[in-house]
């Protein structure tokens, strides 16, 4: 377990996390982020024992409602609730009557109506999670909406530079890539900047967001000049099909003045941690060398943190269902 | 001789607004056979022999509203909200592209709202191939129009500007350019950044707004932007009209009053066409209305049940049920000392007539009795669920407002 501290401390007489939802960090205290954060820190430890098995939410259901492909989160959010004992059923959209023209909402209230206890939706539509969590009796987790917000990868991207780099307040950190379609990059941005980070995006002009410095974010179009005393180098994916000449010219060009190569970490602040969200195009935005180099790239620390961060937040969202003295 | 026969209607005791002469006078009506006999110091023996006797208790006595680009018939929105001619726009099913369409529209049996149809700019409104546009003006219509979208080839919108002018038909249009729009669902800025919605810039409208004046300008027709919202359009419209282009514009009540900020978080009732702009867009509409650039305040109504608004944002269709909260949401201009309570009658009665052509929007003898009582400072809320319209789609519900239409008389006849 990591010691280090949290940076925002629970005041006094306030409930640590008096949310029914979690549909995204926006509107999160940043006690309540850290609070979450310091949960995941126990299921780190179990899942690095041979024996993986919590029981507390036994006899509880979990629906995996997947409106949009997945494969590494919804193993993730798989695993999470099994490991702590749920029912976990998994809904894709392939299957479901989605695409026979049923709307979202007549999907949630059906989802509702199989009483489950927990629901973790990933939808490609900016906003989609929220609106399902208007209809249902029990608490919904954002794994992704559209454009929006992905807060459990924001949290387990927070729990891998808490542990790797001892702190969040102060960091500098850079979000290099596609940050105009990028749920990931909105919500980091979010919660890097609550817990005081600072933070730099990089892309081209295109792939912006058109106020993203109205989030609390410094935007840069030079990745060199970002790199000057970054502590964290964050890459994101970006989509083959958006490298063809409609947002950027070619991938080579892409790679040319994007792409994270040993030379350019060089620019970074010494030891500087490399993140990546996953799945990587390997020698687009980011060469394998150091994708590959232990020492520097957190990109499977990322991952573990990620099945313990959705522990964490399943445990707490369905504490008031469970009863849970002081949750109910 | 008696004024006064069988069949006659006295308002005593209101406050008539002229939007015409600009003036507001107290006084009383007399309405006999649908049209107005007599108005202002009338008689006192005169509304003793009238049939009904209507007190309007200090009340503003003012013409009808005029609507222009409604997309849909809803009389009983339109009476609620004192609308007594919807001009309606050519986005039907099946869009009103031939002659007969316009004809069936511009009949349409209501005594509460007269239908006066805009056709169809192109052929299934496609923005391929020009409609019949001269015969569907003989068959009721009193504009065309490119409909909910621009139209994208230059070349079309050139010979479609210089052929409307032959019948001096006005062309109303959309203002924005869709290479710019395809695919956004909100104004680039802080709320589309946040929410991660597909944004485009809003000078996507001022580029179409400068093509198409310079196409009017170059063919002399006569153009409409059925709506406009940025600071940078209204520029153009206002420079254009000095120099005598013969341009004009609407603007709505909710781009008057509502900011980008107005769609967070996912509120798809706020998600318009064009969307909600930059506050500092949304000021530069207001001192359009102010200085006259804006020649018209129309309600854009678009009632949306839940099966197009109850959904992901940008899934959801765009537009707003306005028809009934226009004047309400209008009179806040008046409050604002932006424009006078005459001077909003007229933008939204008297400019619209003049404009298409309508004999409507005016007190006067022998006028048709089209008319609104109007209580300008009366409290309410406005609520979604109890608008008498077809939906309920309003970004303003549980907005605490001020002014209410109290009665709305259709050819003479008391509605509702």
């Amino acid at each position: 377990m990591s010691d280090a501290p949290t940076e925002f401390a629970l005041p006094d007489g306030v409930h640590p996390f008096p949310h029914r939802h979690l549909t995204g960090i926006a509107g999160l205290q940043p006690w309540e982020i850290g609070f979450l954060l310091d949960e995941a820190e126990q299921w780190i430890a179990l899942n690095r024992n041979t024996s993986k098995h919590d029981s507390r939410l036994a006899g509880l259901t979990q629906i995996n409602a997947f409106f949009e492909n997945s494969t590494r989160t919804l193993l993730s959010f798989e695993i999470a609730g099994k490991r702590l004992g749920a029912d976990v059923v998994n809904m894709h959209a392939a299957q479901s009557s989605v695409k026979k023209g049923e709307t979202l909402i007549d999907t949630a209230v059906t989802l509702n109506a199989m009483r489950p206890d927990v629901i973790v939706i990933r939808h490609d539509s900016s906003g989609a999670t929220g609106l399902i969590a208007d209809k249902v009796d029990c608490p919904v987790l954002n794994a992704g909406d559209g454009r929006h917000e992905h807060p459990t990868q924001a949290l387990l991207d927070a729990l891998t530079i808490r542990r790797r780099v001892g702190r969040i307040n102060g960091t500098v950190v850079v979000i290099c890539g596609d940050v105009l379609h990028s749920r990931v990059a909105r919500s980091n941005i979010i919660l890097l900047g609550t817990l005081g980070a600072e933070v730099r995006v990089v892309a081209p002009p295109t792939l912006l967001p058109s106020a993203i410095e109205r989030m609390g974010a410094i935007p840069y179009t030079d990745f060199d000049a970002a790199l000057e005393g970054a502590e964290v180098v964050m890459m994101l994916r970006l989509q083959l099909e958006r490298m063809d000449g409609a947002f950027v010219p070619s991938p080579r060009e892409y790679h040319h003045f994007y792409g994270l190569t040993r030379e350019r970490l060089g620019r970074a602040a010494p030891g500087a941690l490399v993140m990546h969200p996953g799945p990587m195009n390997r020698g687009i935005e980011i060469t394998s060398d150091i994708a590959d180099d232990l020492q520097r790239s957190a990109i499977t620390e990322q991952v573990e943190m990620g099945v313990a961060v959705r522990m964490a937040c399943l445990d707490v969202l369905t504490r008031a269902r469970r009863g849970v003295e002081g949750w109910a | 001789m008696s004024l006064v026969e069988k069949g006659t209607l006295a308002i005593r005791n209101g406050r008539i607004v002229d939007p015409v002469a600009g003036t507001i006078t107290e006084g009383g009506m007399l309405i006999r056979n649908g049209v107005i006999e007599a108005f202002g110091d009338i008689e006192h023996g005169l509304f003793r022999r009238s049939d009904v006797v209507a007190d309007a208790k200090g009340a503003l006595i003012a013409p009808g509203i005029i609507d222009v680009g409604a997309f849909a018939i809803d009389p009983a929105a339109a009476t609620a909200g004192g609308i007594t001619t919807s001009l309606l726009m050519p986005d039907q099913s099946p869009p009103l592209d031939n002659p007969a369409l316009i004809r069936q529209a511009a009949s349409f049996p209501s005594d509460a709202v007269s239908i006066v149809p805009i056709a169809a700019a192109t052929r299934g409104l496609e923005g391929r191939e020009m409609a019949e546009i001269g015969l569907m003006q003989r068959a009721g219509a009193v504009a065309v129009s490119t409909g909910r979208s621009w139209i994208a080839d230059s070349g079309l919108m050139y010979r479609l500007l210089a052929y409307a002018s032959a019948f001096d038909l006005i062309v109303m249009t959309h203002a924005e350019d869709d290479g710019l729009t395809k695919g956004a669902a909100a104004t680039d800025g802080e709320m589309a950044s946040r929410l991660g919605l597909p944004s485009a810039p809003a000078i996507a409208e001022a580029m179409a707004v400068a093509r198409d004046i310079a196409l009017a300008e170059e063919t002399g027709a006569r153009l409409h932007f059925r709506q406009l919202s940025t600071a940078r359009a209204f520029d153009l419209v206002r420079t254009a009209k000095r120099r005598g282009v013969r341009v004009t514009c609407g603007v709505t009540p909710a781009h008057l009053l509502l900011s980008e900020q107005g769609i967070g978080p996912f509120r798809t009732f706020a998600r318009l066409s064009p969307p909600l702009r930059s506050e500092d867009d949304r000021k530069a509409s207001i001192e359009a209305v102010r200085d006259g650039t804006v020649d018209l305040l129309c309600s854009a109504h678009d009632p949306r049940g839940p099966e197009a608004k109850r959904l992901p944002y940008a899934s959801a269709e765009p537009g707003m049920a306005g028809a009934e909260t226009l004047l309400t949401l209008s009179l806040t201009l008046v409050k604002d000392e932006v424009v006078t309570l005459p001077r909003l009658f007229e933008l939204i009665s008297a400019a619209p007539a003049r404009l298409f052509g309508l004999d409507a929007g005016r007190i006067a003898q022998g006028a048709a009795a089209d008319l609104i009582l109007v209580d300008e400072d009366m409290p309410w809320k406005i609520s979604a669920e109890a608008l008498a319209g077809r939906a309920g789609n309003t970004p303003f519900d549980g907005l605490p407002v001020q002014g209410r239409v109290l009665k709305t008389i259709k050819g003479g006849q008391p509605l509702g």
